[in-house]
């Protein structure tokens, strides 16, 4: 056994957020944690980081001998390595030095030892059949080679257990398989890897135990082969969920028509269109455009050749406030930083686009921004305490819901939603999609940009596939298979056994 | 400014002032982003209490401490109007996370370009309106770096500041030019007919700063102040035109200081190049003082009022303290500035010495641990 | 697996090309300060061939070495993302209490008099570093209001007197004024120029000194990373107001006469050097060679500026105009460097 929780405890305040938790980690062994949010993964991911420690339990190293972990620095000294979601390198440094920040190996005098540190660093990256060259400046790296610098960094301090928050959520199939590799690598060399994730389907592929927690509560702890997806859903959410969503239901006029869009090294020749009351789903690889056609449709990107007309009015590229006139809202994809504004409190949130209309002779008067927020809140069923709290004491699908009653309140004619479900605990996902395809039923047309293919089959009524900032076909719902979205995004019509391979 | 990231929820939790994710309970500090007036009456109420024992502390000094004459001469009058009058434009940049050293640069401009103008006759309608347009002009030109550009802007102002002042001094050289027309002056230095204790620079301030309160708080040009400050980003994304509403604020402060740099020739009578020299701190340090973040996104009208009355109050209570040296003052401003920042922060720094002390104690009480730290 | 095995097979030319092209243009910029020196006197010695008589070039050094010593404390702290405006006066400081020692123990080494000088304002950079780090007080306002208190005491401690040059041992003023038998290259301005060797070699090759680098370039990695980051701000505090403390001393000796007003506004002139110096604001980047060298590019310009026989009211809009052109370009080469990368990326199908 490398490490073990045991009968770990946390409350802040009056919030329990972890009761009497326990989690045995094996070396040679992928361990994967899910649950809802707000089930406490996230703690429990703290106090293996030493950054919380717990108020009753103990961790317990492979000897047998308690941890106390006085902070990251101790985490790191007893071998625990995090990999958290969102990279954390230094863009100032070289990538070297980011594998070995604080513990550069030393010459005499104490001086840093440049030559040893690179060779080190190329040394591990072999190993993980990666090529990137350690001398340089970490600025610009991708997401999925960040993370290969922090697994590197993991390697280099000999962890013997590497924790992974969510670390597909921002990869390509490719780099999901690099990474299934590189986990298969750090479990033959003896590691145990403890690994978060919201995909069920990664969890089953990658890992031989699961670990199910809810409400801060331990809930179950077996080995992924004597397990459903259904017995896992049910564990997280206490009920069985059937995912439901779709209903038939009939389309209207073309309503937006975008057509030979182009942002150079970005999109090319992109044309589609979507009618009012139709889901269309933009799926394909991360990287391969989508979010950056859909920002340019909303004015935050520009755009270098091509048209966009809503409603047989040609739209003015560039600008967001041009694009809210004319009726388009846009749900970005990183809520925490684009969809909200953290600090501010949720009804502030939600009345944010919507300022101008709730003016009364240029003034806003005490009470109609509340008034209007918990109108919009009480139709989302939005969970919270008041209104003035701010959004960071929501939980990720509450946060959402703020996110979408700010665009809805606006009464959109087109909505834009950027990964809806991100993050996003199983309970409040499928209550999106029930309302994403009842804006539909209304007459709103939804462009969906989804890399969760059930999601997108869940939902659409006609899929498009991009493929390196080209629109590679549009399907339609019956003809949509995950096998033929993948296809169409790799660009391969390849035998069905790779297929299987590199379907998530 | 600060990106609320998880890796930053964590480095903060590590530092002592997150909750459990998603839970949240309540933020210790108990003040808000948006302006939302509660909570925030708390600083303000603050700073009434020290005004009113500034007020009894200056009344104790001396009974003298309300009189009119006094009053206007030592507290409202001088340069207190002047000063209040640009942490109007800098209170508003400051929530928006941005910040403007040249203020001072840009009325040192307009005044020496007055005198410049003076000189060369020109008549007085034209001289205003060609000083406000160079403000507006410099102001502009502030804006124009910090958005077109996009540079930061604290570097950016501190070589306008450089390259203001340096015009100033280019203009007039060393010259100073001393007769301007009595009736203009004679504003600068008389009390206004009525409020015998009021300078007109202040009432105009207090003028001003009633219509951008309600600006600020009030409408929706306000909100996305706040939106701006707390997450520029975000604001973007809820089709907020932050380039343009900044560069309207950068704008706004030039034309806001030239205005302030005429007031300021026509009270000292005198247009010479180092006129202004050095406030702009004091206007950071009132802002700051009157609540205004650091940080952006968060602040009241009400306050910065409160702060100018209370700069004002101390330096005219501490000038009739007998034994008192003025030197000393700045030694009073300072600290009050470094308690208006640290008094915030109070319990969290309270909770995280505990922490340590917390930490410290099951290091040394469970056997064998992992000491903090590698070997450097 | 085709896709992901051609990404692999890619040959390792890319990165590398990569690589050169990005340290390429980090390193131009502090190279670049030296090429506009060049520039800069090219040009004036063309037109006015005198500009680079000896005397000049003395000149320009020494008092290019007093700022060029307080840029490199400030570029330490600049370094890890703060700010210190409190250079100018505690340099003051220095300079009176320096120079008042001289008068009060006639018989004092001047070694002694640097050493009491390096501990004062080492003293308030102490202060300064522990209120910002501790009490986490952003070092804007905790500097700001450092700057009035130290110009305050100054004030106080001077009271109306002033100490004249008559009342200081006169190898004390000839300090400023020495230079190296033979080569005519001020005492000072090699000294500045080792110091700033000496710390760009701390910063670059120490663990300690990389740390300054991890705090401006992301403060919550290096949180998370467990570098101990109040430790080391107050260092870099430390390091700012001891070298400012040591610039008083040396201000001492090239004014002579010190009155309350020492050293007044001279964390400008700092600040503007470090930036100037390819030290980016928000920290991260740069390094004090270049800072040193932007001090040694604004005195260079102001005394070009003179021997052009340009009005001399007008130095200081140059000086701002350069700050403004210094920033622009720095931010024009990111720019680049952001977009560069980012057709890179794409053309890889990354």
């Amino acid at each position: 056994m490398a490490l073990s929780l045991q009968h770990a405890s946390k409350s802040f305040g009056a919030v329990k957020a972890l009761q009497d938790v326990t989690l045995d980690l094996y070396a040679g062994e992928a361990h994967a944690l899910v649950g809802e949010n707000g089930a406490g993964k996230s703690t429990l991911v703290k106090i293996l980081a030493g950054v919380y420690q717990p108020d009753t339990g103990r961790l317990l190293a492979s000897d047998s001998d308690e941890l106390v972990l006085a902070g990251p620095a101790a985490a790191i000294a007893a071998g625990i390595a995090i990999i958290y979601q969102e990279p954390t390198l230094f863009p100032d440094l070289s990538v070297a030095e980011n594998v070995f920040v604080g513990r550069q190996p030393l010459r005499r005098a104490r001086l840093i030892n440049r030559r040893a540190m690179n060779a080190r660093v190329n040394e591990i990256f072999e190993r993980l059949g990666v090529t990137i060259d350690p001398d340089r400046v970490a600025r610009g790296l991708s997401i999925a080679e960040q993370q290969l610098v922090e697994i590197a960094k993991a390697l280099s301090i000999d962890a013997k257990v590497i924790v992974m928050d969510e670390p597909t959520a921002a990869l390509s199939a490719a780099e999901v398989d690099r990474l299934a590799n590189v986990i298969t690598a750090l479990r033959d060399h003896g590691a145990a890897v403890l690994f978060i994730s919201h995909r069920l389907e990664e969890v089953f592929r990658l890992c031989q135990r699961v670990t199910v927690l809810r409400d801060g509560r331990w809930v179950l702890s077996q080995g992924t082969d004597s397990l459903t997806v259904d017995d896992l859903v049910r564990a997280m959410v206490g009920r069985d969920l059937a995912e439901r969503t779709y209903e038939p239901h009939t389309r209207g006029e073309p309503l937006l028509r975008v057509e030979r869009l182009t942002r150079e090294g970005v999109f090319t020749d992109v044309s589609f269109d979507i009618s009012a009351g139709e889901v269309l789903a933009l799926a394909g690889m991360v990287g391969s455009g989508r979010s950056e056609v859909a920002r340019a449709i909303f004015g935050i990107d520009r755009y270098d050749a091509g048209t966009v007309v809503l409603d047989g009015k040609a739209l003015r590229r560039a600008s967001p406030s041009a694009a809210m006139a004319a009726g388009i809202g846009f749900v970005p994809e990183d809520r925490r930083q684009q969809g909200l504004v953290m600090g501010m409190g949720i009804g502030r949130n939600i009345a944010l686009a919507s300022l101008r209309r709730l003016r009364h002779l240029g003034l806003l008067l005490p009470g109609v921004e509340q008034r209007f927020a918990a109108d919009w809140a009480a139709r989302l069923q939005l969970k919270y305490r008041r209104l003035s709290d701010p959004a960071t004491s929501l939980s990720g699908g509450n946060q959402q819901k703020v996110v979408l009653a700010k665009w809805l309140s606006r009464q959109p004619e087109l909505l834009i939603v950027d990964e809806p479900t991100r993050g996003i605990d199983v309970g409040t996902k499928a209550e999106v999609h029930r309302l994403l395809v009842s804006l539909a039923r209304e007459g709103i047309a939804v462009l969906a940009i989804s890399s969760e293919l059930p999601e997108v089959l869940a939902i659409a009524d006609r899929v498009a596939v991009m493929r390196e900032g080209r629109l590679v076909g549009v399907l339609d719902r019956d003809e949509a298979t995950e096998e033929q979205i993948v296809a169409m995004a790799t660009g391969q019509a390849a035998p069905a056994g790779l297929l299987k391979a590199t379907a998530l | 400014m600060e990106p609320d990231t998880q890796l930053s929820s964590v480095a903060s939790a590590l530092a002592g002032s997150d909750g459990a994710p998603g839970a949240g309970p309540e933020p210790l500090r108990g003040r808000r982003i948006g302006g939302t007036l509660s909570p925030l009456l708390r600083w303000e109420t603050g700073l009434v209490v020290l005004l009113i024992g500034v007020v009894i502390f200056g009344l104790d000094t001396s009974s003298a401490f309300t009189s009119d004459s006094y009053l206007f001469s030592q507290v409202l009058g001088g340069q207190v109007g002047e000063i209040a009058l640009m942490t109007l434009p800098m209170a508003l940049i400051i929530i928006t996370g941005e910040i403007d050293l040249s203020v001072a640069s840009t009325a040192g401009m307009a005044s020496s370009l007055m005198g410049y103008l003076f000189m060369h006759h020109w008549s007085i309608a034209l001289i205003f309106v060609t000083v406000l347009a160079m403000g507006a002009v410099a102001g502009a030109f502030n804006g124009f770096l910090v958005t077109r550009v996009g540079l930061p802007s604290l570097a950016v102002t501190i070589g306008t500041l450089t390259l203001y002042r340096g015009i100033a001094i280019g203009i007039l050289g060393a010259n100073t030019y001393s007769t301007f027309p009595t009736f203009w002056t004679n504003i600068g230095v008389n009390p206004v007919p009525g409020l015998p204790f009021m300078s007109w620079a202040f009432l105009i301030f207090l003028v001003m700063a009633a219509l951008v309160g309600i600006v600020l708080h009030m409408t929706p040009l306000g909100r996305t102040l706040f939106a701006i400050g707390a997450n520029r980003e975000a604001a973007q994304f809820a089709g907020i035109r932050v380039k343009r509403t900044k560069f309207m604020l950068y704008t706004f402060s030039g034309v806001v200081c030239a205005f302030v740099g005429i007031l300021l020739t026509f009270r000292l009578n005198t247009a010479v190049s180092n006129n202004a020299y050095g406030l702009e701190l004091t206007v950071v340090a009132t802002a700051l003082l009157g609540g205004i973040s650091i940080f952006g996104g968060k602040g009241t009208i009400v306050g910065v009022l409160l702060a100018n009355l209370v700069f004002a109050g101390i330096e005219g209570a501490l000038y009739l303290t007998t034994g008192f040296n003025e030197s000393a003052f700045p030694i009073v401003t300072g600290g009050l500035l470094l308690a208006s920042v640290l008094i915030p922060n109070f319990p969290e720094l309270r909770r995280r010495a505990r922490e340590a002390v917390h930490r410290r104690r099951r290091l040394h009480g469970a056997a064998p641990s992992v000491e903090q730290g590698v070997s450097r | 697996m085709s896709t992901a095995a051609t990404a692999e097979t890619q040959p390792r030319e890319e990165p590398t090309n990569q690589t050169r092209f990005v340290d390429l243009a980090l390193r131009a910029r502090t190279f670049g300060i030296v090429g506009v020196l060049g520039l800069v006197v090219l040009v004036t010695t063309s037109i006015q061939s005198r500009f680079l008589s000896s005397n000049d070039v003395q000149f320009i050094l020494s008092g290019a070495a007093i700022y060029a010593v307080m840029a490199v404390g400030e570029a330490m702290v600049i370094v890890t993302r703060n700010v210190d405006l409190s250079v100018g006066s505690v340099a003051g400081l220095s300079a009176f209490v320096c120079a008042g020692l001289f008068h009060e123990l006639p018989g004092i080494p001047t070694v002694a008099v640097f050493a009491i000088g390096a501990l004062l304002g080492g003293g308030c950079g102490l202060i300064t570093g522990l209120l910002s780090a501790i009490c986490r007080i952003p070092s804007l306002v905790v500097t700001l209001a450092m700057l009035w208190i130290v110009r305050s005491v100054d004030v106080l401690l001077v009271g109306g007197a002033q100490v004249t040059a008559g009342q200081v041992p006169r190898s004390f003023l000839l300090i400023f004024y020495d230079t190296i038998p033979g080569i005519g290259v001020p005492d000072i301005a090699v000294g500045a120029a080792v110091l700033a060797v000496a710390v760009y070699f701390y910063m670059s090759s120490f663990r300690s000194g990389r740390d300054l680098y991890a705090i401006g370039s992301d403060p919550d990695a290096a949180r998370l990373a467990g570098i101990p980051i109040a430790k080391r701000i107050t260092t870099a505090f430390v390091m700012s107001g001891a070298l400012a403390g040591i610039a008083g001393v040396l201000y001492a000796s090239q004014i002579g006469t010190i009155d309350s007003t020492a050293a007044t506004g001279y964390e400008l002139q700092v600040i503007a050097s470090v930036v100037i110096g390819g030290v980016a604001i928000f920290g991260g980047s740069g390094n004090v060679i270049g800072a040193a060298l932007g001090a040694l590019l604004l005195g260079t310009i102001t005394s070009a500026l003179y021997t052009l026989g340009v009005n001399q009211n007008w130095d200081e809009a140059f000086q701002g105009l350069l700050i403004i052109l210094a920033i622009t370009l720095d931010r024009g080469i990111q720019a680049q460097l952001a977009s560069a990368l980012r057709r890179r990326r794409v053309r890889l199908g990354a």
